[in-house]
């Protein structure tokens, strides 16, 4: 399936939103950190925008994302509310997780959005849970687990791909392969060329698409959701990308200049917003009002976020259980 | 005072498990061979269907995942892991999954699930076949750990921890399957969270755990004669009735800790660990704690027997603690 123009609009929107929401978390993180303050981690989602923005693009808000230790992306894909996701990185109480979960640990279960992972690989086999649920209650809802090309080697993902094969499940693996699992190379960490190959090993389709073209992520996703909600068990999905900056901020980038230098051409936004002006599905004019009013909602939500109150200590041991 | 039947441990956690299957349709179980192997699980393959119970592959951290997943979104999974040693390999899905999630999503999600499995010895598997994991699980904040060591509390805790929102770690004993003894007839459960006091007693207070627990009540009926032993069941260990342990140390002015678990930074320590801080001045000697050796079970009949505390040992250090 295509995009509807109409969508195309929305997919450059949510990117663009992605890309101001990073880049401004990161001069938060920074400014903070140099006030002795830590925010966590921070695995940034720049120059990867276009997987989520195309994968996301395809589900119904009562459809299921499992995300990982890099999913700010995600989260806004899935119509996650930049407000609490930035009250959440400053650890206020209206964060969308109270403060208590941070950057890798937001969740709006409303969305579907359950949650980023702070072990890699943790949200694959977890993903197995809800498509389980959907077919248990007899619901037409799909799961997607987002990973990248370093959790493809961890056990969980032979383990649950199997499962997902056997039972049928409605669940798509979407691998965001980077190419590096963190600071190691794909070359040094993945058997095969294209990881899209490890779905015959579970009787599965895989497919490898340009994960910086939006369109080309929507088209694979789309088909492998309908195979999923038509009964037919699992697909792979892998997005090749680009990793604009460093695994994370506390973490020093290990890659030369020649390389980082070549990722102003993978980068995915300039790309879409040519493509989208040449065929005419956005003008310069509409384009300038697009950037503008993704920076206003990004400034609004700072400043909510920087404004909101810290959580009561008296309440930390709220949430544990039920009950 | 309800009227009871005689069945053995095993068929009681059975019926819970069939009881709670009929109550409630979100309810399932997976694991490897459910519905056969041990018996705790038998025949419920054929009254609820593949559907419900479902045997998997030998993939502990994908079903296990599949679980919390399903548990995130209102099911109420049952994992059995065959051995409970296997935890190893689902160990992220457990203690950084299972355990954090909710806390972590601002208490957002909740995570109906029980993970129940046996573990213990008696049957000389070798040291990947026979530790007791409950100190591990009881270690790790937002799981619940739940211990039942009679035929009765068998299946009231197990019906009570399906019934929980919150993670439940089940932990039965191989040792205490065959184990016959009074089951009330009709509906009922046990609650999470408090203590039983078994046997009554003025001059030492004995908390039991598990199979533990038998040999300690064997021991108090050797020893009524002579010693007048309190016998406590704490039943869960994570929440754990303290209240319970410190009014009946407060009584006995004496305690004992026994448990088939290895001593070092155990269950037992924990619990020497509140009463000291709580009620230090009524203890009239210094409390102790029988357990399991520091060290992987050998295979020998004659070594692994050496290795965990036997109603002797316990006796002994009944014995030992009142006369020290």
């Amino acid at each position: 399936m295509k995009p509807t123009e109409e969508q195309m609009k929305a997919m450059l929107r949510t990117m663009l939103t992605i890309r101001g929401f990073e880049a401004t978390a990161r001069a938060l993180y920074t400014a903070n950190w140099e006030s002795g303050n830590f925010l966590g981690a921070l695995h940034s989602y720049e120059g990867q925008e276009a997987v989520a923005t195309g994968a996301c693009a395809c589900l119904r808000q009562d459809d299921y994302v499992f995300s990982t230790h890099r999913g700010h992306g995600h989260f806004i894909a899935k119509g996650g509310d930049i407000k609490a996701m930035f009250a959440e990185l400053l650890g206020k109480e209206a964060g969308c997780s109270r403060g208590r979960g941070g950057s890798m640990h937001m969740f709006d279960p409303g969305k579907g959005l359950m949650g980023g992972n702070g072990i890699v690989g943790g949200g694959i086999p977890l993903a197995l849970g809800p498509a389980f649920a959907a077919n248990y209650l007899g619901s037409d809802q799909v799961t997607v687990t987002f990973f990248g090309d370093g959790a493809s080697s961890q056990g969980v993902f032979h383990e649950s791909f199997n499962l997902a094969a056997l039972w049928d499940l409605p669940l798509i693996f979407v691998c965001e392969n980077n190419r590096y699992a963190v600071g190691t190379p794909a070359s040094q960490g993945i058997s095969v060329p294209n990881l899209s190959v490890r779905a015959a090993g579970y009787g599965c389709p895989g497919v490898t698409v340009d994960g910086d073209d939006p369109v080309a992520v929507y088209e694979a996703v789309s088909e492998a959701i309908a195979h999923a909600r038509a009964g037919n068990g699992p697909s792979l999905v892998e997005a090749v990308t680009h990793r604009h900056s460093t695994h994370c901020m506390v973490m020093r980038e290990t890659r030369e200049e020649p390389e980082l230098d070549k990722m102003k051409e993978y980068d995915p936004i300039p790309r879409f917003e040519q493509r989208l002006q040449e065929s005419g599905i956005i003008g310069a004019d509409e384009l300038t009002q697009l950037k503008e009013e993704v920076s206003q909602l990004i400034e609004a939500a700072v400043a909510f976020a920087e404004n909101a109150a810290f959580p009561d200590p008296a309440t930390v041991a709220d949430g544990l259980w039920v009950g | 005072m309800a009227k009871t039947r005689q069945v053995v441990f095993a068929r009681a956690l059975n019926e819970a498990l069939r009881e709670e299957f009929e109550r409630d349709d979100s309810v399932f179980l997976v694991g490897e061979e459910v519905g056969g192997i041990f018996g705790v699980t038998r025949g419920l393959d054929r009254r609820f269907g593949e559907k419900r119970v479902r045997c998997t592959p030998i993939s502990e951290a994908a079903f296990t995942g599949l679980a919390v997943g399903a548990a995130m979104v209102g099911l109420r999974p049952i994992v059995e892991i065959m051995y409970l040693d296997f935890v190893t390999v689902c160990w992220d899905q457990i203690a950084n999954q299972a355990a954090k999630l909710r806390y972590m999503s601002g208490g957002q999600i909740s995570l109906p699930l029980v993970i129940r499995g046996q573990q213990g010895n008696l049957t000389r598997e070798a040291a990947q076949h026979s530790q007791q994991i409950e100190g591990w699980c009881a270690q790790v904040p937002g799981l619940k750990v739940v211990m039942p060591a009679t035929v009765e509390d068998a299946k009231g805790l197990l019906k009570s921890a399906i019934r929980d929102d919150n993670p439940v770690i089940f932990v039965e004993h191989r040792g205490l399957y065959d184990l016959k003894g009074p089951m009330p007839k009709g509906e009922y459960t046990t609650p999470l969270g408090v203590a039983k006091v078994h046997r009554e007693g003025t001059d030492i207070t004995v908390v039991a755990t598990s199979l533990a627990l038998q040999k300690a009540l064997a021991a108090a009926e050797a020893l009524a004669d002579e010693i007048s032993v309190e016998v406590v069941d704490p039943r869960t260990l994570v929440p754990l009735d303290t209240e319970t342990i410190l009014q009946s140390v407060r009584k006995t002015g004496r305690l004992l800790v026994a448990h088939d678990a290895p001593v070092r930074l155990g269950f037992g320590a924990e619990v020497v660990r509140a009463v000291t801080e709580e009620a230090f001045a009524a203890l009239q000697t210094a409390p102790r704690v029988v357990g399991g050796t520091n060290l992987p079970m050998p295979y020998s009949s004659v070594l692994e027997d050496a290795c965990i505390p036997s109603e002797d040992d316990i006796t002994q250090a009944i014995r030992q603690v009142v006369k020290s």
